[in-house]
C-alpha cells in the first residue's frame, strides 16, 4: 500500500541474514511500521483477540491431545481422567472448551465489524472472503471437537449433523454412511472426527496467514470508510495499534477467565455428561451457543432438504455480499438508513440464536420463519435497494478532513467552554469589586475579558495550519466567535464542499 | 530458424493432451483408495444379520435391539393399535409408500404392508427419525405411535409419518420370522 521505507537490518548478522531470509525486515515492515488508518477504533482490535483465541486453541488442543484416548468405548472415560486425575487437567479442558466460545464470540464481533463498516467492498473482496472460509472452517472444527468427549450432545450432534447430508437426492444415505464409516455413529465416525479435529485448526492457521496478506495488500479499511491518501493519515501498526490490541486482548481476557474460574459450564449442556447412549436420544437436543441461529433457520423450514439448503445458503450468501451492497459509500457511518438495517440485522440474529435454543413447536416456529425470511431479505432484497434509496451524508474528502472536522467540533466546544469560564470569573470578580451592578454592564465587560483567551486556547487543541483566517476576528463578541470557529471547520476540511 | 518451424505442433498437441489425461487418471485412481477407506470397514459389513428371541415379548410390549448400531424396535401391538392404524386412508399419509424392503418397492404404506408377513401384531422398524437420525419415543405424539423429540415428528402405530419435518415412513429392515419364537434381522 502506501509506500514506507522498507527497512534495511543495521547489525552485519542482521545483513547477511537478509540476503538468505528476508524474515527481520518481513516482521518490521509488516508489523511493527506497518501503516494503519489513523482513525482505527476499538472494533479493530478484534482480528488481534482472535489471533491469541486461535493460538490458545492451539495450545490447549495439544495438550488434551497427550492424555484423551479417541475410541468409542474409552473417549468419555479419558475426558473425565483429564478432569480427575491430571494435573491441571480441569484446567486446560476447561480453557479449550470455553475458549472455542469465546472464538466464536471475537469472530461475530469482527465479523460484524466488517459489516457495518463496509469492509468487504472493494478492494477487500479476497480478504472477505478468506474469512468466510476461516468461519466455515472454524465451524467444522467446533463441530468436531464438540464429539469427542462422547456424552450424549456428541453423539446426538454427531448423528443429526451428519444426516443433513442424507437431504441429498438421490446418493443422500450413501455420503453418510461414507461419512460415518458405518451404519450409525460410532468407533470409525468418533476417530476420523478426531483427526480432522486436529487438521482443521492447521488450516485455519493457513487461511489466517492468508487473510492477513490480503490485509496487508490492501490496508486496513477505518471507520470513515475512506482510504488513507498519504503516510501522514496513518500511524505505524507499532505501537499503535498493538497497544490498543493488547489492552483489548485483556480485557477480554478478563471476561473469558471470569467464565474460566466461576462459570466453566454455563455454556456447555449438562447432557454431555452423560456417556454417549446409541438407544436413546435425550429429550430436548440443543446445539452450543454459537451454531444456534444457524439451526433456527434448519428448523424453521419445513421441508428436509430445504432447510439444509437454507442453513447452508445463510454463509454461503456472505460470499456474494461485496456484490448485494453496491453503494459506493463503503462505512455506515455515512448511510443513516443502512445502519438503522444493519442493527435490525444484529437484532435478528439474536433472535434467531434465541429461538434455536427453543423447542421447535407452536409460535416459535412461527417466528423462526419469519426471522429466517428477514435474514435472507436482509442480504437480497434490503441491501441492494439500499445502494438505490440511501442517501448517504456527503463524505469528508479524506481521512485528513474527517479528522479536522472532529477537531473542529472539539475546538469549538474547547473555546465555548474557556469563554464560559472567564465569564463566570470575571462576573464573580465583578461582584466582588463594586457589589451589584446592571446586568447589561456586566455582559459588556464579560466579552472585553474574554478576548485574548481563545487566541490561547484554540491551537493547543490542535488547530490546523489552514485555519489562520479566524485568528483575525480580534473583537468577536461571542456569536461571532462561534462563527469563526465553523469557518475555520471550512478552511481545514473541504473548503469548497461544505456550506 | 524460429521454434515453430522445427516443432510440429499438431503431433506436440497429442502429447501434451494424452499425458494431461493420463495424468488425470493416474491421480484419480491414486484418490480411490483414500476415498474408498472412508466406507464401513468388513468388520461393520460382517456383523449384517442377528436373530432375536422374542419369547418373552407380551401384546402391547416393545424391545429395542441394536443392529448395525442402530436401534430396531420390535413390538407386539394392541387390538386397538392394530385397528388404529388398518383405519387409515393411504391417501392421507405424508409417504406413500411401504419403506418396506420385503414387500415390493412400490407398496402402498398400508398397515399390511408394514406389519409381519402372517403376524399383523407384530411390527419391525429401525428406530431412527427419518428426519436426521433421532431416536423416537415410543407410545408417544399425536398419533400414539412414535415421537421424535428432536424436531417433533409424530409417527402413527404403524411408524409412519403423520406430522413434522421427517419426509418418510420409519424404515423397516429386512427381516424374516424364523419361528414362532425368533426373528432374524438383516
Ligand atoms: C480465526 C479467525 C480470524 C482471524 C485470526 C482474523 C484476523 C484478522 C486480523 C489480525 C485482521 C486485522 C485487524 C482487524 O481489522 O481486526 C483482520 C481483518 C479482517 N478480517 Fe479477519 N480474522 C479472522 C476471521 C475473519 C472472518 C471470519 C471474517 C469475515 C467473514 C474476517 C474478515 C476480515 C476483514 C474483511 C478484515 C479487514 C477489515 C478491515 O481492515 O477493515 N476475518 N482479520
Ligand atoms: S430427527 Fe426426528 S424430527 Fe428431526
Amino acid at each position: 500500500m502506501l509506500g514506507q521505507t522498507p527497512y534495511q537490518p543495521k547489525t552485519w548478522i542482521g545483513r547477511w541474514l537478509e540476503k538468505r531470509l528476508p524474515v527481520i525486515s518481513l516482521v518490521v515492515d509488516q508489523f511493527v511500521s506497518f501503516p494503519t488508518p489513523k482513525t482505527l477504533n476499538y472494533w479493530w482490535t478484534f482480528g488481534m483477540v482472535l489471533s491469541v483465541m486461535l493460538i490458545i486453541q492451539l495450545i490447549t488442543g495439544i495438550v488434551l491431545a497427550m492424555h484423551y484416548t479417541p475410541h468409542a468405548s474409552m473417549a468419555f472415560d479419558s475426558i473425565e481422567h483429564i478432569m480427575r486425575d491430571v494435573q491441571y487437567g480441569w484446567l486446560i479442558r476447561y480453557m479449550h472448551a470455553n475458549g472455542a466460545s469465546f472464538f466464536f464470540l471475537a469472530l461475530f464481533i469482527h465479523m460484524f465489524r466488517c459489516l457495518y463498516y463496509g469492509s468487504y467492498k472493494a478492494p477487500r473482496e479476497v480478504l472477505w472472503w478468506f474469512g468466510v472460509l476461516i468461519l466455515l472452517t472454524m465451524m467444522t472444527t467446533g463441530f468436531t471437537g464438540y464429539v469427542l468427549p462422547w456424552g450424549q450432545m456428541s453423539y446426538w450432534a454427531a448423528t443429526v449433523i451428519t444426516n443433513l447430508f442424507s437431504a441429498i437426492p438421490e446418493y443422500g444415505d450413501e455420503i453418510v454412511i461414507w461419512l460415518l464409516g458405518g451404519y450409525s455413529v460410532d468407533n470409525p465416525t468418533l476417530v476420523r472426527f478426531y483427526s480432522l479435529h486436529y487438521l482443521l485448526p492447521m488450516i485455519i492457521a493457513a487461511l489466517v496467514a492468508i487473510h492477513v496478506w490480503a490485509l496487508h495488500v490492501v490496508g486496513s479499511n477505518n471507520p470513515t470508510g475512506i482510504e488513507p491518501k498519504s503516510l501522514d493519515e496513518t500511524v505505524p501498526f507499532t505501537p499503535y495499534a498493538t497497544m490498543k490490541d493488547i489492552f483489548v486482548v485483556a480485557v477480554f481476557l478478563l471476561l473469558f477467565a471470569w467464565f474460566l474460574f466461576f462459570q466453566p459450564n454455563y455454556l456447555g449442556h449438562p447432557d454431555n455428561y452423560i456417556p454417549a447412549d446409541p438407544l436413546k436420544t435425550p429429550p430436548h437436543i440443543v446445539p452450543e451457543w454459537y451454531f444456534l441461529p444457524f439451526y433456527a433457520i434448519l428448523r424453521a423450514v419445513p421441508d428436509k432438504l430445504g432447510g439444509v439448503v437454507a442453513m447452508f445458503a445463510s454463509i454461503l450468501v456472505l460470499f456474494l455480499l461485496p456484490w448485494l451492497d453496491w453503494s459506493r459509500v463503503r462505512s455506515g457511518t455515512f448511510r443513516p438508513l443502512f445502519r438503522l438495517f444493519f442493527w435490525i440485522l444484529v437484532a435478528d440474529c439474536i433472535l434467531l440464536g434465541w429461538l434455536g435454543a427453543k423447542p421447535a413447536e407452536g409460535i416459535y416456529v412461527e417466528i423462526a420463519q419469519f426471522a429466517t425470511i428477514y435474514y435472507f431479505a436482509h442480504f437480497l432484497l434490503v441491501l441492494p435497494l439500499l445502494g438505490l434509496f440511501d442517501r448517504p451524508k456527503r463524505l469528508p474528502e479524506s481521512i485528513t478532513a474527517a479528522v479536522a472536522t472532529l477537531d473542529e467540533k472539539k475546538a469549538a466546544a474547547a473555546e465555548q467552554a474557556a469563554l464560559e469560564r472567564v465569564m463566570r470569573a470575571q462576573d464573580a470578580e465583578d461582584r466582588a469589586k463594586a457589589g451589584d451592578t446592571a446586568t447589561a454592564e456586566e455582559t459588556a465587560k464579560a466579552d472585553d475579558a474574554a478576548k485574548p483567551e481563545p487566541a490561547a486556547e484554540a491551537p493547543a487543541a490542535g488547530e490546523p495550519p489552514g485555519a489562520e483566517p479566524a485568528a483575525a476576528t480580534e473583537d468577536a463578541s461571542d456569536v461571532q466567535r462561534e462563527k469563526a470557529a465553523g469557518e475555520r471547520g471550512s478552511a481545514a476540511g473541504a473548503p469548497d464542499k461544505k456550506d | 530458424m524460429s521454434i515453430d518451424t522445427i516443432v510440429d505442433s499438431t503431433r506436440r498437441d497429442v502429447l501434451y493432451l494424452s499425458t494431461a489425461v493420463l495424468g488425470a487418471a493416474g491421480i484419480g485412481l491414486a484418490a480411490w483408495p483414500f476415498i474408498a477407506q472412508m466406507n464401513p470397514d468388513d468388520s461393520a459389513l460382517a456383523l449384517a444379520s442377528i436373530e432375536v428371541d422374542i419369547s418373552a415379548l407380551e401384546e402391547g410390549q416393545s424391545i429395542t435391539v441394536k443392529w448395525r448400531g442402530k436401534p430396531v424396535f420390535i413390538r407386539l401391538r394392541t387390538a386397538a393399535e392394530i385397528a388404529e392404524a388398518q383405519s387409515v386412508d393411504t391417501a392421507d399419509l405424508m409417504d406413500p409408500l411401504a419403506r418396506n424392503p420385503n414387500v415390493a418397492a412400490d407398496a402402498e404404506a398400508t398397515d399390511g404392508n408394514r406389519s409381519a408377513a402372517g403376524n399383523e401384531a407384530l411390527l419391525v422398524l429401525i428406530g431412527i427419525c427419518t428426519h436426521l437420525g433421532c431416536v423416537p419415543i415410543g407410545e408417544a405424539g399425536d398419533y400414539g405411535g412414535w415421537f421424535c423429540p428432536c424436531h417433533g415428528s409424530h409417527y402413527d402405530t404403524s411408524g409412519r409419518i403423520r406430522k413434522g419435518p421427517a419426509p418418510e415412513n420409519l424404515y423397516i429392515p429386512p427381516f424374516s420370522v424364523v419361528s414362532e419364537t425368533t426373528i432374524k434381522i438383516g
